[in-house]
């Protein structure tokens, strides 16, 4: 049996603080966007899950 | 002879209508010898029911429904199996399309008893000669009902435009999903098949919107092109997302074989699921709201 945790954000990746706030779950703080992307690859392909993208640098990681 | 021929005819029978096909199932050889032998058991139950009442031996005949209940247990066993190995799928089949194929196992035995009943009725009644007439008749009729309607049928199925906006990926104006990261977009625009299917009338709409017929459709094209969803890489799953206003659906997929054309093909010959047709136009407010 698969007993992961679905549809719950997993971790947040962000090149800048002021945009996360409150707990969860990891908040990861990137220095630009090619360490966000790669942070984010890197976390998504060990949790199985899927990057999204919420358009204001703010990436998480989720799966479905 | 009354009873071989009827033998002969359902498991005939049961042998043609046991496919192999891309669907993955039954599994050859093993899969198919349980069928042809359950085929063999259910023919010869149809073959001697006749001999039995012309005897008359009720006992017999008694014994013989007792025996038919046991096909019951077909659909249980097909289900639980499928059920089984739907947990390591990575693409799955989905529940809808598990239940109608485990249907169809069951209700094709039932098809095998008539088959050899009515081949070996026509033998004890005129003599064998007419047995080779009964019986294909029998296998053709047989055919012929288990055919169900395919997508083809019920929607028309045309190219479409994978696009962006920002990092929602859109098929021509319907919202698939949204995906984070660039390098995936650019991948996704440079492999990735989209397609509309559009319902031909209201009873279609209904068919597809069923989650359980979008995984069907989904999962036989996945298992004849092939998808570059791996373990832990869920990224590119393929997905099938409905125009909420206007009822029709658009698909999406990353192929190992990337052949828009043979993905058409494909669609068009999915069936539509039993448990998921719609039927709204047979019933009086639903002709009424369809206008």
């Amino acid at each position: 049996m698969d007993t992961g945790i679905k549809e719950y954000i997993l971790a947040i990746i962000t090149q800048d603080m002021e945009l996360v706030n409150g707990g969860g779950c990891p908040v990861f703080l990137a220095a630009n966007q090619e360490e966000q992307e790669k942070i984010a690859i890197y976390i998504s392909r060990i949790l199985g899950g899927i990057v999204h993208d919420l358009e204001n640098g703010v990436y998480f990681i989720c799966k479905h | 002879m009354v009873i071989i021929a009827g033998v002969l005819a359902g498991f005939l029978d049961r042998w043609i209508l046991l496919r192999n096909d891309y669907r993955h199932y039954p599994t050859y050889p093993h899969g198919h010898l349980t069928h042809l032998a359950l085929g063999f058991i259910a023919a010869s139950l149809g073959a001697v029911a006749v001999p039995a009442i012309a005897e008359p031996d009720f006992v017999a005949v008694t014994f013989l429904v007792l025996a038919a209940q046991q096909f019951r247990e077909i659909r249980n066993m097909e289900r639980e199996t499928l059920n089984k190995l739907e947990e390591t799928k990575l693409v799955p089949r989905g529940q809808d399309y598990i239940e109608g194929i485990a249907r169809v196992f069951e209700a094709r035995n039932y098809l095998v008893i008539l088959t050899a009943l009515l081949s070996s009725t026509v033998v004890h009644l005129w003599g064998w000669p007419y047995a080779l007439i009964a019986g294909p008749l029998c296998i053709l009729f047989s055919g012929r009902l288990m055919s169900g309607s395919f997508i083809g049928d019920i929607a028309k199925i045309e190219k479409a435009e994978l696009h962006f906006e920002g990092a929602i990926l859109k098929v021509n104006d319907v919202v698939i999903m949204n995906v984070g990261l660039p390098m995936t977009r650019e991948k996704i625009l440079q492999e990735g098949m989209g397609v509309i299917i559009k319902p031909k009338d209201d009873n279609a709409r209904l068919s597809l919107h069923a989650p359980g017929q979008r995984l069907a459709i989904i999962h036989d094209l996945v298992s004849i092109l092939g998808t570059k969803v791996d373990i832990n890489e869920t990224e590119l799953m393929p997905m099938a997302r409905k125009q909420v206003d206007k009822g029709y659906l658009a698909l999406f997929l990353l192929a190992n074989e990337p052949d828009i054309d043979y993905l058409i093909e494909i669609i068009k010959k999915v069936p539509v699921l039993e448990t998921t047709r719609g039927t709204t136009l047979s019933s009086f407010f639903g002709r009424k709201a369809a206008d």
